[in-house]
């Protein structure tokens, strides 16, 4: 690990301050430390947020939910407001990592969090992500994990997150603090697809700060959940994963919101499938027919060709498993 | 025992004793002076060779390093740490505390867990810079008056180890398990012990054992 300097802050003004001079924020650690262990992360100088007044989760007077960035994932998992009205959002929490990592890291960390490319993390591999210009070892490497939508001649990596994969489907936005003032991002413009600049993932300046992730009022009753397909049963990254969130009235479905993980290069919201199903009566059918339209477009690379089907499968069981009780 | 730094002092400069060499004296020098009271290598002792971990490094090239007031299983202690150190390594090699077990070092086995302000987490990812005024409890500090704590028991009862490695960190996640309430059936609590792997496949007891324990709670 390289060297750095370090500081704490108590309030968002000493943050910014810190953060304009270049320094990184640090808030639950989990991956940057891990990162920087490999010196593929190499800050000269560490600021640690953890202080900072963000841990709280409340109601919005819109009817929705505003998650502090400093709610750790073990606190919003367990939220009660959370789980009562959005249940896609805590179960793709406690889907993810470890009851320990859930303890330390936040949910702003959480939708920074690096890829878990194997090659991006290995400093003798050639990565376009980490080292701009120097090729992808993943494309023709094992990339059996890997992204099958939103890739690009640069990268092929996935985001790793589950509970951003429930943020995109909800469409979440993205509350920022910077030295110009406050400013949301829809979550959909906030992580970017890798296009020439795989290094770029984040619509983020540097020093700006994520203050809270806000998720929408959605007609009720909405039914929700997460559906998180690997090759371990717990403590593994999603080969594929489906947030689905619908609300069904007068036995039709009014609102349908769906997204994929485990096969983008960012959480992949699937408006086609959205669309197939607004206006519909639930059915097997429906669910299969709206499901086949989830892999349109995808490309698979040598070891990941099961994807596309299994991206299939996984959102028509999510579909059915959400839709039968909607 | 304690290894850590007076407040004011400067870190003593290096003797030039290779970490290849020092380092396993550290531990010699630990577990052989509790078996046979030290005399076997306190010739290593002589001329201050005896340093700590971070205090070789810091000493060395003088990396960024800042002090910090954390406690560790009751006793107040402020140590000068290099930047980088994990709370592990300051467990570890600083504190002599070795029950928490280095396995990944990258978050990935649980080998290292550890409750910090009463939550379980991975001490390795943890940067002992970032816990001034935390409450650290470890293997080492789980019983009470020589008294093992239930989950110690239970692990002994029901023989939920064979090399043991893995077993402080199972320990201290199982505690954090039955504080958090999540044992209501043997798959609740292998989801949420899921973060500590056991090579030897000691799975279906480690479970009982913690079954065990939160039921007598």
């Amino acid at each position: 690990m390289h060297p750095f300097s370090y500081t704490r802050v108590s309030d968002t003004r000493e943050a910014l301050a810190a953060g304009s001079r270049g320094a990184r924020y640090i808030a639950g650690g989990t991956t940057l430390v891990d990162l920087m262990r490999e010196t593929v992360e190499r800050p000269e100088t560490l600021v640690d947020i953890s202080g900072l007044p963000l841990r709280e989760v409340t109601a919005t007077e819109r009817g929705g939910l505003r998650i502090g960035a400093l709610v750790t994932m073990s606190q919003a998992a367990a939220d009660r407001k959370v789980r009562t009205l959005y249940p896609v959002v805590s179960e793709a929490l406690e889907l993810s990592a470890s009851a320990q990592l859930r303890n330390m890291a936040t949910i702003g960390g959480n939708i920074m969090q690096r890829t878990r490319c194997t090659y991006f993390r290995d400093v003798t591999a050639a990565c376009n992500k980490r080292e701009p210009g120097s090729g992808c070892a993943a494309r023709e490497g094992f990339n059996r994990m890997h992204a099958i939508l939103g890739t690009s001649d640069s990268c092929v990596a996935t985001h790793p997150s589950d509970v951003a994969v429930a943020f995109a489907a909800l469409e979440a936005t993205v509350h920022l603090l910077g030295p110009d003032g406050e400013r949301t991002v829809p979550f959909a413009d906030f992580l970017l697809r890798p296009g020439n600049t795989p290094d770029r993932e984040q619509a983020l300046r540097q020093g700006v700060l994520i203050t809270a992730v806000e998720i929408p009022a959605l007609p009720r009753p909405l039914r929700s959940g997460y559906l998180k397909v690997r090759d371990r049963q717990s403590y593994e990254f999603a080969l594929t994963s489906a947030a689905v969130a619908l609300h069904v009235r007068g036995g039709v479905i009014r609102e349908a919101k769906v997204a994929a993980g485990g096969v983008g290069t960012v959480p992949w919201k699937l408006p086609a499938v959205e669309q197939h199903l607004i206006g519909e009566r639930p059915s097997e059918a429906l669910w299969a027919a709206a499901a086949a339209k989830a892999a349109d477009g995808a490309r698979s690379l040598q070891h990941n060709r099961f994807k596309p089907q299994l991206l299939n499968r996984t959102v028509e069981r999510q579909l059915r498993i959400v839709g039968e009780n909607a | 025992m304690s290894t850590d730094l007076p407040e004011s002092a400067v870190p003593p400069p290096s003797t030039g004793a290779d970490e290849s060499s020092s380092a396993p004296t550290r531990r010699t020098f630990i577990a052989t002076s509790t078996a046979v009271g030290g005399a076997v290598i306190a010739g290593g002792l002589v001329g201050g060779t005896f340093l700590s971990g971070s205090d070789e490094a810091s000493a060395a090239q003088t990396p960024p390093s800042s002090r910090v007031t954390l406690t560790v299983n009751g006793t107040r202690r402020t140590v000068t740490v290099d930047n980088r150190t994990s709370l592990l390594d300051l467990l570890r090699e600083d504190f002599g505390l070795t029950g928490s077990k280095k396995g990944c070092n990258a978050g990935a086995c649980g080998a290292c867990t550890v409750l910090v302000d009463g939550r379980r987490v991975n001490s390795c990812l943890t940067l002992a810079v970032r816990l001034e005024g935390a409450d650290v409890t470890t293997i080492e500090g789980l019983d009470k008056g020589g008294r093992l704590h239930p989950l110690q028991q239970a692990f002994i009862d029901e023989d939920a180890f064979q090399c043991g490695y893995c077993t402080p960190g199972q320990i201290m996640s199982g505690v954090g398990c039955i504080q958090e309430g999540h044992t209501g059936s043997p798959d609740e609590i292998r989801e949420w012990m899921s973060g500590n792997i056991c090579r030897c496949g000691c799975y279906t007891k480690i479970v009982r054992a913690v079954e065990q324990t939160a039921g007598r709670k």
